[in-house]
């Protein structure tokens, strides 16, 4: 038999349907790829193989009565993020370890109900907090993309990287990712896999541990366009458990695709370019602008003024909301307990002992921007930049139907390159926070290989519940770049 | 008709100190739980006595990647009751985490609302007594999560934590500093528990802490400048407030005459030492860190639905009270008897309707009541139902019976729940008045006392001994306005 | 603005975070260089700018009042690092 896990999502589903093979067969041999590749690539904290059997065993079932679901027998990983019913959750953070939820998130769910198949719980940066997933407390998650002629480790990005790399190393079909401020797309970019965010409030964030509640976006990390359709129109939907989902009918995503572009108009913005762009990403650019043009695309171009603003603004406003989030973990009712000299001393040992740097850092800068006296001069003020971001977006899509973009100032880079300097690791959200800080869909689709052959991705942004655009010019993107490149089999 | 006195004024009796007397100055911050079956952003139930952690949702336990999802009927709750306080309901507000550390609050933070209350500035009358209704200013209600519950003495290494309570939705209701002694301060709490049990939105049950008192105390020389005022936290019943109150005051005015100054602090009323102490764990400075719940949207609703709430609130006890008054003329002081709970102004309402209200008030108040007293019984349990109430009133008023045999009629009723009606007809109590019959009792008692008939024609003040006998001959059935005409006219009074 | 040793040291303590002495000099140097980087905000002219505190445009939703969870103390107190007779035990509180 072929090499089952080399699969698309799309593929694999009509295999299934065809009973080209069995679910069990396709459990198993995302089971084997993944144990066995693990402890090379560090992309999963946990491998689940009773769950993925199980739900596989249901699965042949259902497709041997012609019952298939619209997922029928699709290993995925899940991010550490979900809370998943009586399966560890950690968030990658010693503070949560052993802590099995007794509860199922929204998102996992619905993909379970929908057929998929658990292969494992991949590695995020801990409480996703991070841009490269080394802030991960277990495990040291690696790209499985190297540059021409070295063998040097890169980061596979962040935070969804154990999942980025699940999918780009064929260890599952899909994958779960929350995207913050460039959580999904960042590491999609780096591993040439194509990542998704909807609309804020598209996916539910029940069940999701939060880090940011005004930013977190759950989302699809796929193989292709079409994967990432067939997934985010299984994960998102109405949520009477979230207050913020939002209540609106899914469209097919997948029959948007066929859409085409022509005649849609392409906003490049002006203030994405800088002196500092690779060329490499600067050509991508201009190159994917040429593909949509090609098309019968219109080229436009736009201003959005307040652009570098978005990241010291990000940087105000998630780690605000992350320490009020974070609060919770005192030791008292679940997770780790630290024993000390009392009630205070108990919850300032526990938090030193199960918090790792970077969230410390960012639960501190958060706790003091909140605090009395700093309030308006940074919280406040952040979140009137804020709607300055937004407004600037709002104005732009009144001159084009969706934004082209760079998805990342770089290709992937080594693995402690950047965590000495916290500000130069923030500056991989550059081109992916201002979608976030707005709330709009956005996608980074793999559009070529960099010099020395590591993947680079663009990035395409639609107005507010603007995904069938997405994906219509998302394939448009993908079927121009041809893009078929996958990372050489080292580990 | 109620004249009030404004707070600007000194009211009130002062407090004797050395240096003369001292205004005590009293502001309350009351927690008022909800009437619901479900918590403010949880489904849990809101059942008071459950076994531990058996009323607890997920989110009540703070577990990871829960969230709130708002309760309609809480706001609905709110609204309601911010239209009883006479207060503006805004339809714009939003929710706000309160953030600190501590074992009973699951999430590090409280779900309050601290800038945009979903109840702005409103205001109720407060009677102390039948004659003084004073106005206290309420600044905002607001509704937020309750903590749960921490139980110190069970272990002596450890404190157990109990999450039923955490989540039920509270309403904080902050009054203006309008009160100035400890019976004002107690009638506020009083009066505010009357209105919220009248509207159907708190059940008022202070021994299940559903409703307890903040209670913010300070003094000052009478006109002087505000003084520093110490928050007495938790107090739950009225007597406690007065006391609580007393005992600050006191203690704040020993300071200042010493010679020292009040520090601004938390306390606590120990209720078996009478005393109030500071509480020693809240010193630390507190930096709430208040900010907008990003979990939750701004709690928006239409006008129309404050509008329908308000077409359904009931007469508020104040509300009767004046219409009391007013419509069926009854002194301020019979009003506040009969409008003192709901079942008593709905009885009484039964019994005047279309007779005499006045005599209807004399007789709940005076008879009706008198005769429960002595029972020993309530209202509720009472034989004689307002409908046989206002039949014998009825009776009264149409000469069927005197006032005197009403009595007697009563009694029984009292005690045998039989209508009177019923009671005059079987035991022929009905007042003689015909006149016939009148006038040959009359006849006959003239002709057999010739002396008495002098001793009237000289002094016609003597009649009442002709009138005594007729009604004793006639065992007391004779309408004595009919007696007395006759009389007049046999003996040539006229 | 700048945030002093005893800022960290404020910081923590308001966060529950145990930071070693020998910590706060770091720290407060870490957080200086971020907070430094995010005051490029004082740039923006946001007079008169509504503060955004959501990134959706909807109103929210109210749920009915109905008991739809909360009878499984099992569940609630399974991860607990000390439980008792149904309570969560927790290091003793001092009024
Ligand atoms: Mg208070
Ligand atoms: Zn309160």
């Amino acid at each position: 038999m072929a090499d089952l896990s080399a699969l698309t999502l799309d593929a694999a589903l009509t295999g299934l349907r065809n009973k080209d093979f069995s679910a069990k067969e396709l459990a198993e041999s995302h089971i084997a790829t993944a144990e066995s590749a693990n402890a090379s690539l560090g992309c999963f904290l946990k491998l689940t193989p009773d769950h993925a059997l199980k739900a596989a065993a249901e699965s042949d079932a259902r497709l041997a009565k012609g019952e298939a679901r619209p997922l029928e027998g699709a290993p995925l990983a899940i991010k550490d993020l979900f809370c998943t019913e009586g399966v560890e959750t950690t968030a990658s953070s010693k503070i949560l370890e052993g802590f099995k939820p007794p509860y199922e998130s929204t998102v996992t769910r619905r993909l379970f109900g929908a057929g998929a198949a658990m292969v494992g719980k991949t590695s995020l940066d801990e409480f996703a907090m991070g841009s490269s997933t080394e802030t991960c407390a277990y495990s040291k998650t690696v790209n499985p993309w190297r540059a021409n002629g070295s063998n040097a480790a890169l980061t596979p990005g962040g935070s969804s990287g154990g999942s980025a790399s699940a999918v780009a190393a064929d260890l599952c079909l899909g994958a779960t990712g929350t995207d913050t401020g460039g959580s999904i797309r960042q590491p999609a970019a780096l591993t040439g896999t194509v990542g998704v965010k909807g609309t804020y409030g598209l996916c539910s964030r029940f069940g999701v541990v939060a880090f940011a509640s005004s930013l977190d976006h759950p989302g699809p990390i796929a193989k292709t366009v079409k994967d990432a359709a067939l997934l985010l129109g299984v994960m998102a939907g109405h949520d009477p458990n979230d207050a913020t989902s939002l209540d609106v009918e899914i469209p097919d995503y997948a029959a948007a695709m066929g859409k085409g572009v022509k005649g849609l108009r392409i906003g490049l913005p002006k203030e994405y370019v800088s002196d500092g762009m690779p060329e490499a990403i600067s050509d991508l650019w201009k190159t994917g602008a040429d593909w949509l043009k090609g098309q019968g695309a219109e080229i436009v171009e736009v201003s959005l003024p307040h652009t570098k603003y978005a990241l010291p603004c990000y940087y105000i406003i998630a780690p605000a909301e992350a320490s009020s989030n974070l609060a919770r973990y005192d030791g008292m009712r679940y997770g780790l307990r630290v024993d000390g000299e009392g009630l205070v001393p108990t919850y300032e040992e526990t938090r030193a002992a199960g918090f790792g740097p970077e969230v410390q850092r960012r639960v501190m800068i958060g706790t003091y921007v909140l605090s009395a006296g700093y309030y308006d001069a940074y919280y406040l003020r952040a979140q009137k930049v804020r709607r300055k971001i937004a407004d600037d977006f709002a104005k732009a899509f009144e001159q084009c139907d969706v934004l082209l973009t760079p998805a990342t100032p770089s290709g992937a880079f080594a693995l402690g390159e950047k965590t000495d300097d916290p500000v130069s690791m923030y500056l991989n959200d550059i081109f992916t926070v201002t979608a976030n800080l707005a709330g709009v869909p956005a996608m980074s689709v793999p559009a070529g290989l960099s010099a020395d052959g590591l993947p680079l991705g663009l990035q395409l942004i639609a107005p507010p519940l603007g995904e069938q655009t997405l994906f219509a010019a998302g394939a448009a993107l993908e079927e121009a770049a041809g893009f078929t490149a996958k990372p050489e089999r080292w580990w | 008709m109620n004249a009030f006195t404004t707070h600007s004024e000194q009211r009130g009796e002062l407090i004797p100190g050395e240096t003369g007397g001292w205004e005590v100055i009293i502001g309350m911050e009351v927690h008022a739980q909800v009437a619901s079956e479900s918590k403010l952003f949880s489904g849990a139930s809101t059942d008071f006595g459950g076994a531990p952690n058996t009323h607890v949702a997920l989110l009540d336990a703070g577990l990871p990647g829960t969230l709130p999802v708002p309760n309609r009927k809480c706001v609905e709750q709110a609204i309601r009751t911010g239209l009883g306080l006479k207060a503006k309901i805004n339809t714009w507000s939003r929710f706000d985490r309160k953030n600190y550390f501590y074992p009973d609050l699951p999430l590090g933070y409280q779900i309050s609302q601290y800038k945009h209350p979903i109840v702005g500035e409103g205001k109720i009358e407060v009677r102390l007594d039948e004659e003084t209704t004073i106005e206290v200013g309420i600044e905002r209600l607001h509704l937020e999560q309750d903590a749960g519950k921490s139980i110190h003495d069970l272990d002596p290494t450890a404190t157990y934590v109990d999450l039923n309570r955490a989540g039920v939705a509270l309403m904080e209701i902050v009054s203006r500093p309008d009160m100035r002694s400890s019976k004002e301060a107690a009638a506020f709490m009083s009066t505010l528990r009357e209105i919220l049990r009248s509207l159907g939105t708190c059940g008022g049950d202070m021994e299940k802490g559903q409703m307890r008192a903040d209670v913010n105390v300070s003094v000052r020389k009478p006109g002087g400048e505000l003084g520093t005022r110490c928050e007495i936290k938790n107090v739950n019943s009225m007597t406690f407030i007065a006391q609580a109150v007393e005992y600050e005051a006191r203690r704040q005015i020993e300071i200042i005459e010493g010679g020292g100054t009040i520090d601004q602090e938390t306390r606590l009323f120990d209720a078996v030492k009478g005393e109030t102490r500071s509480m020693r764990s809240k010193e630390e400075a507190h930096d709430y860190r208040y900010f907008p719940d990003p979990d939750l949207l701004p709690l928006q609703f239409e006008q129309a639905w404050v509008d329908e709430i308000a077409a359904t609130l009931p007469e508020l006890p104040s509300e009767k009270r004046a219409r009391f008054q007013a419509e069926y003329g009854l002194s301020a002081y019979d009003a506040g008897v009969l409008t003192g709970d709901r079942e008593t102004a709905a009885y009484y309402e039964e019994v005047a309707s279309g007779r005499d209200a006045k005599l209807a008030a004399n007789w709940v108040t005076q008879d009706l009541f008198g005769a429960l007293n002595k029972a020993g019984i309530g209202l509720s349990e009472s034989k004689v139902t307002a409908a046989h109430l206002g039949q014998l009133i009825g009776l009264i008023k149409d000469g069927t019976i005197s006032g005197k045999i009403a009595k007697d009629v009563f009694e029984k009723s009292f005690e045998t729940g039989e209508a009177p009606a019923d009671i005059v007809e079987r035991e022929g109590l009905r007042q003689m008045s015909d006149t016939g019959e009148l006038e040959k009792v009359v006849d006959d008692l003239i002709a057999a006392n010739p002396d008495q008939v002098e001793q009237v024609k000289a002094k016609p003040k003597a009649l009442g001994w002709f009138v005594g006998q007729v009604m004793k001959a006639t065992g007391g059935k004779a309408n004595p306005q009919a007696v007395n005409e006759i009389l007049k006219k046999k003996l040539e009074l006229e | 603005m700048s945030v002093s040793k005893e800022d960290v040291r404020r910081i923590a303590r308001l966060a529950r975070i145990a930071v070693d002495d020998s910590r706060l000099e770091g720290l407060a140097g870490e957080l200086n260089s971020i907070l430094h980087w995010v005051e490029q905000l004082g740039e923006v002219d946001v007079e008169g700018v509504e503060p955004m505190t959501s990134a959706v445009d909807a109103r929210l939703e109210l749920r009915e009042d109905a008991v739809t969870a909360g009878d499984d103390r099992d569940g609630v107190l399974a991860n607990a690092p000390k439980s008792e007779e149904g309570f969560f035990v927790v290091p003793k509180v001092v009024e």
